[in-house]
Formats: C-alpha cells, structure tokens, sequence
C-alpha cells in the first residue's frame, strides 16, 4: 500500500507539493532550532578557547604587541624568580582545597544529620538570599564582622576584653589565609547545600534512609551509608566548579586574603596591570600555573574521593549503626549556623556602617545615625549602578533565550544533553578565570572592541549562561509535554502553542533563571576588570576599588547597593508572574 | 454543537480514519505490528491492551506527536488524504487524554477560544463558545479559572476544546481512567453521543473492559498476545 502511494506521489507536481508539505512541516515543527546548542557552546567556549591560547602564547614569549615576536622560556624564568612566587602557590592550593573540603564536609554532614527535618527546611528558607549575594559582598560583612575594630570586638569589649582601643592582631588578610578560607566558606556552603538539594530530590532519599534506619542504623549513619553515595556524583562537579574557584579567586582574596605575598591569583592580576608592560609576559607564565595548579587540585580531589569511596566501602559492609551521633548532629547545625549567621551578621553591620554618623570604639553601635554617608555618594554611584544594572539584564536575558532555544531543541529531537555536554556547561566555572581572561582581553584589543560595553556584557555571558542553564533545565525538562501535543492537535502551529502555552507556563522558572543569571553577573570581578579595561565600572569594581582605602561608611554603601540589585531581580522574578497569574490557581506555587 | 458536522459527513460511508500496517517500535521491540484499520463516520474501534504495550504510542503516531524514541512506519488516511508526514496541526486528527490538560494560565473559555480556527469574525467566536459553554452545562462559567472547576466540568470542557477545532477524527487515550466510577459513566457518554453528532470515527485506547463494551464498536487487542512471534 505504501509502496503503491509513493508511485502515484513521484509524479513531478506531487514532489513539489511533498517538498513543499516537508518545509512546512519542518518550520511548524520548530526545527529551526537546530542551530541553539553549537551557538551556544560558541559563545560559551569560543571566548575560553580563545583566552587560554591568548594566554598561553605570551606565557612563552609571543605578543607582537608588546614586542614579543618569537618564541622563549623567558616569562617562566622571570615568574619563578619573582620574590614570594613559592609561598604565593602553597597559600593558593592550601586556603582552595580547605575552602572547598571545609564547606563540603559541613554541607554532607548537616545533611546527614538534619535532612528531612524543621531545623533543615528553617535554614533552607535562608537559602536564597544568600545564593544571591556576591562572593565579595559577603567577604566585606566577613572582614566587618571579624577585625579587631570590627563588630564581634565590639560586642565583648571592653566589659569581657578591657580593650580602649583595637587590638593589634592580624585578623583579616591574615599571612596563612585562614580568613580567606572562612570568607569561602561561608559564601559555598549555601551554593554546595543547593546542589545537593537539587540532587537529593531525584535520588530517593526519605526512602533510602528509612530503609536504612528501619534496619537499625542512625540517622546520621543511615543518610551517609544510604544517601551519600548516590547524590555524590551529581554534586562532583558543582565540588569541582567550587575548588577552581576558591584556588583562583580574586576579588575576595583581596579583601581577605593575605597581602605579603598575596594569592598567586592576585598576584597575576598585579602584574597584568603592572605599568611596565614586560611583566604582563611573566603574568601570562603564571596564568598558566594557576591553571596547572587547578587541574592539579582536581586530579589529586578524585584520587582522593576514590581513597575515600573504598574506605566507605568498608564502612558500609562492616554493619555498624552509628547511633550515638547526637553531638556530631549538634556540631554540623552548629557550623551551618555559623556559617549563615557570619553571612548575615555581616550584611547587618555593612547596613549600620553605611548610616553610622560618630561611631566610637569599642561602642557596639554608632553614637549618630545619618543618612550623609549616602548623599554624599550619590553621584558617583550612578554610572556603576547603571553599568550593572544593564550588563546583567543583557546577559541575564541573552543566557536565557539561549537556555530556552537548548532545552527546546532537545524537547523536540528528545535527545537529552548528556554527561559530556554538562561537562562542557562547566568548563568555563573549572577553568580558573585568569587563565584566560587575559588572552580574552588581548583578543578584545585586536578587534579594538576592550572597554566596550558589549564586550563586558559578552564575557559576563560565558559566566552567567552555566548557571541560568543549570536553573532552568529542570523545571523545563519536567514541564508535561502533553500540554504541547493537545495545543497542536487543537490545530496550533509549533510556534503558537510555544508562545501562547508553553513560555507562559514556565514564565516563572524562566525568570527565576534569568534573576539567577543577573545576581551572578552582578557579583563578577575579574571579567569585569578585564573586559572592561577599567572604563566599565560596576558596583562591585568600584567597591573593590574603594576597600583599599579602608572607608568602612562607603564600602557600607556599596555593599548594600550590591545586596539590593539582585534582591530586586529576584522579587520581579517572583512577583511577576505571581502578577499576571492572580486569577488562575493551577499557575501559583503550591510548596 | 452545530456546523462542523457536514465536513466529516461529506463522504458518506466511506471510511475517515484510515491505518496502513501501523508498525511502532521502541529500539528492536516491536510495539505494535503493521495494524490497518477502517473507520466509518460516527464509527467506534477499542485499543486494549496492557500498560507499556503501545497504545498510547499509536495514538500519537497518528496524532503527530510520537516521542522520538520510538519509530513507527505505515500511512494513516484521514478523509482519504494521507496525513502521515502532516504536522499536528495539519491533521485534524483531535485527542483526549487521561488528564484534561486545560491551559493553567488560561479561562475556561480562552482555553476554547484556543482550539476554533482562525478567519471567523469575533461574534461567531464569541457565538461558538457561548454554544459549547451552554453544551458543557458550563453557562456562565467563561471567565471562570479552569483551576475552580469540579472534574466533571473540566472533563466536560476538555472535550468542548478538541471538538471547537473541527477534528475529522477523534482519539482518546484513557480519557476515563482518572474519572470516578459515577463520573465515569456520564462522562463516557457525553463522549460517545458527541462523537456520534458529530459523525466523528473515535479511535479509543484503554485498558478497562467497561470503556470497550460501551464504546460498541470493534476491540484490537494489542501487546502481550501479539509480541511473542518475531
């Protein structure tokens, strides 16, 4: 019968009428999609690419710009004679995979020990905000909250210290970077704990540790014996995105970290801005280093993980219960706390700092309050508001066209983006930024587009489109399909049914991605130094800027401002759509 | 409901609904295996078999909408007119699944608006909702969300929405399942006697012997019987 059809179809008009009816059908079916994931992973990783060998041709002597025209070991001479280069290394790898071991370890444990229960689901609700704030913003509450003259002295002084005057005790930039590990952590619990969450929804896991305890094992031991070893591997590389990060970060480093020597990633960012231009040679030999050094930390973490799966492995077989957990249950609710709380104690000091008029030490609050400190910089916060306001709606919006046109484009072919392909979605979070930010920004001066706007926007993008993706992909991917098949079978095209039912049903996750996307734009440092060459200040370069000279009043100012902009993108995220869908039940939010 | 009838009548007693050796696969397991089927206006055929059996996917390969994962051969006819290589929308083939699927962000009578054809004038649309309303026992309920509607009421509109967009052919995927047993049987009939005004062939999936007997037409059992050779 078929056989049959297409003879009678062959005939010339017939053909044209069947191409015709195949291109149809083709543009109905939303084919033209096809295009979505490879612009994507251009965008993505066409600027990474290009910034590793831009950084890695000067690493070895080659920038016709600067004069370097062949090729020499010179750079790597010159970057392991530097004074302080050794210790610079040790402080990078030693305060990174603390960071990142300490906050892991506290994320496990107090799920282990609460998940499931009030107290978790009350810190859950802390969650978010936290999320939302720059890593440099929680950096400065930090330092606020543990300097000798900060608000903790204050607290206990001078009825429990006898202390007049600060202390002189180096607290914050402390030489071994114990600061700098507590500012990490703090600011990777939360996002280490999200993870988690989002992997522990898919694995079972009231279940799995029922089971477990009905067989006699303790809470604590049941949730590591039974739930561990499935939601590990779905958090390996948020584990991994977090180690690059803490090894290679920047912008906290330098309001925590050690100064003499510095990190070795602040220390690179020194010299790609040092005046004497040969140095930006021996910065590009570092960069390299500092890359070497990250997929070192991340070799040497899964070689790790695998001592530590084989001994669990043990543990699992040798039947112990573990029911006497009580105090280590108290100690992980106790570091979560701890953690939170420094967070928002942090904020609550930077707040009183920005209306504090006369504030005597060691006065817990300030004699005056006055809303001056905020007059008095009204004026020049304008430009960096607006800098950032706008970088991160544009990049927050082109990230989630661009996720929406993926996850489309695997609605409809239903092949799902493996493994490898959320591997590539990270690359950009595992590749320590300086490693190719700098060769980014030598390709921006040959295509004379540095300091531009759209350059800044563009290199926020690589940064900002992981994480509107990775927010997005879930409630998209779950979104029941057959809404899209009764639209089309009702006699919508593919383009109707899009717009008319499936973008209004998922308004709300697409702006919580969107929202997601801006506050990571909004806390990025390095990108915003580099591809901005200085002329695009935002509120958290200039705020960077403004900590060396120690004005605790503005950099109150700028850190409220910073707390705000995402707080706003989020409450329109929310309400919007809260908004429009007043009337219509099956629409609002029902956890 | 008024209007749509004559277009599918117009062949008399020839068949709407037409199966070529429908073959559906799922990787190397044959789901369902070169099934050709005629139907008649107002014609009644019940697809029975057990979950994971196919059904569903044989519906959505003639609706249009089969998951990629699967892959299926054989021509489907609709008013003589091979439909196979069509887009959903160019099928005129209407479905009823288990859950109403009502647009969420949308009121009842938008949800029926979606579903009439373009190129009538904003009265006869207005007219053809109020009709449906008025048929669904919905009267006054337009502006209504779908989210405040009992399940009858849904189930009723559900049907009101596929029939607005003058399908030649009608197909229910477990349209009862989720119903209560009261429900059910009012429902079911509401179903049928529409179809049946409608000179609508329904083509129906299921795995409940009650839905197939009052559907009183042919019964295809399909899945575990039929996989063992081959």
């Amino acid at each position: 019968m078929s056989g049959l059809d297409a003879t009678q179809q062959a005939s010339r008009p017939g053909l044209l009428r069947r191409l015709a009816a195949r291109l149809r059908a083709r543009a109905s079916a939303g084919a033209g999609l096809g295009f979505a994931p490879r612009l994507t992973l251009l965008l993505l990783l066409g600027p990474v690419a290009a910034g590793l060998i831009g950084t890695a041709l000067p690493a070895f002597g080659y920038l016709p710009a600067l004069g370097g025209e062949g090729f020499t070991l010179a750079p790597w001479r010159a970057f392991l004679e530097a004074p302080g280069v050794s210790r610079a290394i040790v402080i990078s790898f030693t305060t990174g995979v603390l960071a990142s071991a300490v906050s892991l370890a506290i994320v496990v444990l107090f799920c282990a020990a609460w998940h499931g229960t009030r107290v978790f689901s009350a810190l859950q609700r802390l969650l978010s905000p936290l999320l939302s704030l720059p890593h440099a913003t929680v950096a400065f509450g930090l330092a606020f909250l543990i300097a000798p003259s900060g608000w903790l002295m204050r607290l206990v002084s001078p009825w429990a210290t006898g202390l007049e005057r600060p202390p002189d005790l180096i607290v914050v930039n402390d030489p071994a970077g114990l600061a700098l590990v507590a500012g990490l952590v703090v600011k990777e619990v939360p996002f280490l704990l999200l993870m988690t969450l989002a992997a522990l929804g898919q694995a079972e896991a009231a279940e799995r540790r029922t089971v477990a305890r009905s067989l006699g094992y303790g809470p604590m031991t049941a949730w590591l014996k039974g739930v561990l070893p499935v939601v590990y591997p779905q958090v390996r590389l948020p584990v991994f995105a977090v180690l690059a990060f803490s090894m290679s970060v920047v912008d906290v480093a330098l309001i925590l970290g050690p100064s003499t020597p510095p990190t070795l990633a602040v220390q690179l960012v020194k010299w790609f801005h040092d005046p004497d231009l040969a140095r930006r040679f021996v910065a590009s030999a570092g960069a390299v280093v500092q890359l070497g050094l990250v997929v070192a930390a991340i070799a040497l973490w899964w070689l790790v993980e695998r001592a530590v799966a084989r001994l669990g492995r043990l543990w699992i077989v040798s039947g112990r219960r573990g029911r006497g957990d009580l105090w280590l249950r108290l100690l992980a609710a106790g570091t979560v706390v701890l953690s939170f709380g420094s967070a928002l104690f942090g904020l609550l000091g930077m707040a009183v700092w920005s209306l504090a008029g006369f504030w005597r030490y060691p006065d817990a609050l300030p004699g005056s309050w006055t809303l001056a400190n905020w007059a008095r910089h009204a004026d020049e916060i304008a430009t960096p508001a607006v800098n950032t306001l706008t970088i991160g709606l544009a990049a927050a919006a082109v990230a989630a066209v661009l996720a929406v046109a993926c996850l489309e484009h695997e609605a409809q072919s239903g092949r799902r983006a493996g493994a490898r392909a959320l591997w590539l979605l990270y690359l950009p979070l595992l590749i320590p930024q300086i490693a190719f930010l700098f060769g980014a920004q030598v390709l921006l001066v040959t295509l004379r587009l540095d300091g531009w706007w759209l350059a800044v926007a563009w290199s926020h993008l690589v940064f900002v489109l992981p994480y509107v993706f990775l927010s997005l992909s879930d409630p998209y991917r779950s979104w029941d399909d057959r809404y899209a098949r009764s639209a089309r079978c009702l006699g919508a095209s593919w383009w109707r049914m899009f717009w008319r039912v499936k973008l209004p049903m998922l308004l709300r996750p697409i702006l919580i991605a969107a929202a997601v996307g801006f506050a990571v734009s909004a806390g990025l440092y390095l990108p915003t130094l580099f591809a901005g060459a200085g002329r695009t200040p935002t509120l958290l370069t200039e705020a960077i800027s403004l900590s060396a000279g120690g004005d605790r009043r503005i950099i109150g100012i700028y850190a409220i401002l910073q707390l705000v902009t995402p707080f706003i993108a989020f409450a329109l995220a929310l309400i919007t759509p809260a908004f429009v869908y007043r009337h219509r039940r099956g629409m609002q939010v029902t956890r | 409901m008024t209007g749509g009838a004559e277009v599918s009548n117009g062949a008399g007693g020839a068949p709407v609904l037409g199966l070529r050796e429908v073959t559906v696969r799922l990787g190397s397991r044959v789901l369902i295996d070169r099934l050709s089927l005629d139907l008649a206006p107002g014609e009644t055929a019940t697809v029975m078999g057990p979950s994971g059996c196919g059904k569903s996917s044989l519906l959505a390969y003639i609706c249009g909408s089969l998951d990629p994962a699967f892959s299926a051969q054989g021509a489907v006819y609709v008013e003589g007119r091979e439909i196979t290589r069509l887009s959903p929308e160019d099928r005129r083939v209407g479905i009823l699944f288990q859950d109403d699927l009502l647009f969420p962000h949308m009121s009842v009578a938008e949800n029926l608006a979606f579903a009439i054809p373009p190129g009538l004038s904003r009265s006869e649309r207005r007219a053809l909702i109020a009709a449906a309303l008025a048929d669904a026992g919905l009267e006054g309920l337009g502006e209504r969300d779908t989210a405040t509607l009992s399940g009858g009421q849904r189930a009723r509109a559900a049907l009101m929405r596929t029939l607005l967009a003058r399908p030649a052919v009608l197909l229910l995927d477990e349209p009862f399942s989720k119903l209560d047993v009261d429900l059910r049987t009012r429902f079911r009939e509401f179903v049928f006697d529409h179809a049946r005004q409608e000179g609508l062939p329904v083509l129906m999936v299921t795995h409940d012997p009650t839905d197939a007997r009052h559907a009183d037409g042919r019964i295809i059992e399909i899945g575990a019987v039929k996989q063992t050779p081959e």
